[in-house]
C-alpha cells in the first residue's frame, strides 16, 4: 500500500464511518464500502466479492427507533483491507467482519454518548441564536463518527500485509475457520429476523410462508421473478382488503362531516 | 384580533438549502434528544427566512433542540409541515409553541411506523439483495444498481416529502392517519415479508452431511445423511427455524451482535462434531 492508497482508504473510512451515523446515503453499506476499498486498493473484483457477501450478512441490520445495528461500516473498510492487501479468503473476511460490527457498535455507543455534551453546547448556541455555532456543533458530532472508523481502519492498513498480521491469520485453528464459513451460510437469518420482527405485521405472515414455498420447490427462479410475484401479491392484497373499501364497510359513516375552515389543527 | 403580517415564503434557495442540510439529518445522533440537533439545523434556513428578532430566532432554535426521533427520510414530510407552522406563527396566525412542538411529536410515531417497514423493511433488503446476488459474481452493477437505486429512492422522498409538507401544512396530519399511506405501508410489508421468505430459503446454505443410516446394498454402501431426510421433509427447515428462533430471541430483547456470535459458536461447535459441513 502505497502513501496515496493510505491516505485515501483513510478517506473512505472516514465518509463511511459518517455514513453510519446518517443512514442516508448508504456508503456504510457493505457492499459500497468494500467496493470503495477495493477500489482504491487497485482490487475492485475481490472487494466487490467481498462486499456482496458482506451485504448478505448485514442485509437486515437497521437502526430502529433508538436500537442500533452492529456497524457495518468498521466491519466492512476493516475486512476489506485484510482480506485484499493480507490476501486472505472471502470466508476470513467474513469471519473477522462480524467482531469487527460488534466493536464498531459498541465505539458509536461511546460517541453517542459523547454527542450528548455537543446536544447541551447547541442550547447554549441557540439561546444567543447563534446559528452558526449550533452547525458547528452537529458537523463536529458528525465528524467524530468519521474518525470512530477512519482511526482503526487507518491504524490496521498500517500494518495489514505484514507478516506478523499474516503469521497470525495463519494461525487460527481451520476448525475455527471453517466453522467461521459454516455459520456464514446462516448467520444471514438474524438480519432477516430483524426486518420480520420490526413489520410488525403477524396477519401477514402468510406471505412468508408463500414466498419460502416457491423459493423452495421453484427452482430456477431467480430474485427478479420472485419480486415480481412479489409485487403482484401486494396489490391484489390491497386491492382486495375490506379495509381500504370504504363503500363496503360503512355506508353510514359516509355522511359529509363538515370541512372545518382552516382550523389548523383540525 | 392582531393583524396578520406579511411573511415571505421560503425560496427556492431556502428549499435547496434545507434539502441539503436534511441529508445530514442524524450526524449527531445522541442518546439524548437522539436527533434533535439534526432537526434544528434544517430547520434554520426557515427561521432565517421567517423570523428577524434576535429573541425570535432563539425561541424558535430553542423549541427545534427537543427530542426528536423518527424514520430520517420520510422526515423531510415533518420539516415540511413545521416550516409552514413556523411562517404561520410569523405572520402572527394563531399558532403557539406547543401546536408546533405537539405537531411535531404527533407525526414522528406514526411516519416512523410507515417509514420503516418502507425504506429499511422491503426497499433496502430487496434492493441489497439484488445488489449482492450480482456483486457475489464480481460484476460492478451490483452496487451501482444498489447505490444508485435507493438513493434514487431517498432523494424522492426526501424532496417531495419536504414539498407536500410545506405545501399542505397541518392538512398532511389527515395523509398520514389516512388510508392511502395506510395502503402503501401493507404493500411494502406484503412484498417484504414475501422476499424473506424466498430469501430464508434461497440465501441460506445449511449442510448436513452427518451420516445417520449406512447400509449395503447390491455390494454398494448407501448413506442417509441428516441432510437427506431434512431435504425429503422440507428443504431449507433448519433455516427457517433458526430464523424463527432469532425471531424469537429478538422480541426478548437479545443484542442481535450476541445472537451473531451465538450463530458463529454453533457453526463452530457443529462443524467440530460433525453435524454440519461446508
Amino acid at each position: 500500500m502505497n502513501t496515496m492508497q493510505f491516505v485515501l482508504v483513510i478517506l473512505v473510512a472516514l465518509i463511511c464511518g459518517m455514513a453510519s451515523v446518517m443512514d442516508e446515503r448508504q456508503f456504510h453499506r457493505p457492499i459500497v464500502a468494500c467496493t470503495l476499498i477495493g477500489l482504491v486498493l487497485g482490487d475492485l473484483h475481490t472487494g466487490i466479492i467481498l462486499g456482496g457477501s458482506l451485504e448478505l450478512i448485514a442485509l437486515g441490520w437497521m437502526n430502529v427507533g433508538a436500537a442500533m445495528a452492529p456497524d457495518a461500516a468498521l466491519a466492512s473498510t476493516i475486512s476489506a483491507i485484510i482480506v485484499i492487501v493480507g490476501h486472505q479468503s472471502i470466508g476470513e473476511g467474513i469471519a473477522i467482519a462480524v467482531p469487527l460490527a460488534a466493536a464498531g457498535q459498541v465505539l458509536t455507543i461511546f460517541v453517542r454518548t459523547i454527542a450528548v455534551f455537543f446536544q447541551h453546547q447547541a442550547d447554549r448556541y441557540a439561546a444567543e441564536a447563534n446559528f452558526r455555532g449550533i452547525e458547528w456543533c452537529h458537523f463536529g458530532a458528525l465528524l467524530l463518527q468519521g474518525l470512530r472508523v477512519a482511526i482503526p481502519t487507518g491504524a490496521v492498513a498500517a500494518i495489514a500485509g505484514t507478516s506478523v498480521v499474516n503469521q497470525w491469520l495463519d494461525s487460527i485453528p481451520p476448525v475455527i475457520t471453517h466453522g467461521l464459513q459454516v455459520s456464514g451460510g446462516f448467520i444471514v437469518v438474524v438480519g432477516y429476523a430483524m426486518v420480520i420482527n420490526m413489520m410488525k405485521a403477524r396477519s401477514l405472515m402468510p406471505f412468508f410462508f408463500i414466498g419460502f414455498t416457491l423459493a423452495t420447490f421453484m427452482t430456477g427462479i431467480n430474485l427478479v421473478g420472485l419480486g415480481i410475484l412479489a409485487a403482484c401479491a401486494a396489490v391484489v392484497y390491497v386491492q382486495l382488503n375490506p379495509d381500504f373499501h370504504d363503500s363496503i364497510k360503512a355506508p353510514a359513516a359516509a355522511t359529509n362531516v363538515g370541512t372545518d375552515d382552516d382550523d389548523v389543527l383540525g | 384580533m392582531t393583524e396578520l403580517r406579511k411573511v415571505e415564503p421560503l425560496t427556492k434557495r431556502d428549499i435547496l438549502s434545507t434539502y441539503f442540510r436534511s441529508t445530514f439529518m442524524l450526524g449527531s445522533f445522541n442518546f439524548e434528544r437522539m436527533q434533535a440537533i439534526g432537526f434544528c439545523v434544517t430547520m434554520i434556513p426557515a427561521i432565517k427566512r421567517f423570523y428577524h428578532k434576535k429573541e425570535d430566532q432563539a425561541a424558535a432554535l430553542k423549541r427545534h433542540l427537543e427530542f426528536f426521533n423518527t424514520t430520517p427520510w420520510p422526515a423531510s414530510a415533518i420539516f415540511g409541515v413545521t416550516a409552514a407552522m413556523e411562517q404561520k406563527k410569523a405572520e402572527g396566525g394563531d399558532i403557539d409553541e406547543a401546536a408546533i412542538t405537539n405537531v411535531k411529536i404527533g407525526l414522528m410515531g406514526p411516519l416512523a411506523g410507515i417509514g420503516d417497514p418502507i425504506y429499511w423493511g422491503t426497499a433496502r433488503p430487496i434492493l441489497a439483495a439484488l445488489g449482492a446476488s450480482l456483486a457475489l459474481s464480481g460484476s460492478i452493477l451490483g452496487p451501482l444498481l444498489f447505490f444508485f437505486g435507493i438513493n434514487i429512492i431517498r432523494f424522492l422522498t426526501r424532496w417531495y416529502g419536504f414539498q407536500v409538507g410545506y405545501r399542505q401544512g397541518t392538512d398532511i396530519v389527515q395523509d398520514v392517519a389516512g388510508n392511502r399511506l395506510k395502503k402503501l405501508t401493507q404493500m411494502a410489508s406484503v412484498l417484504g415479508l414475501f422476499v424473506m421468505g424466498s430469501l430464508v430459503s434461497k440465501w441460506t446454505s445449511i449442510k448436513m452431511p452427518l451420516v445417520l443410516v449406512s447400509y449395503k446394498q447390491a455390494g454398494h454402501v448407501v448413506n442417509t445423511s441428516l441432510q437427506n431426510i431434512l431435504d425429503s421433509l422440507l428443504p431449507g427447515l433448519v433455516a427457517l427455524l433458526m430464523t424463527f428462533a432469532c425471531m424469537w430471541l429478538l422480541k426478548r430483547k437479545v443484542n442481535a451482535i450476541y445472537i451473531i456470535f451465538g450463530m458463529f459458536a454453533i457453526g463452530i461447535l457443529g462443524y467440530w462434531a460433525g453435524i454440519f459441513g461446508l
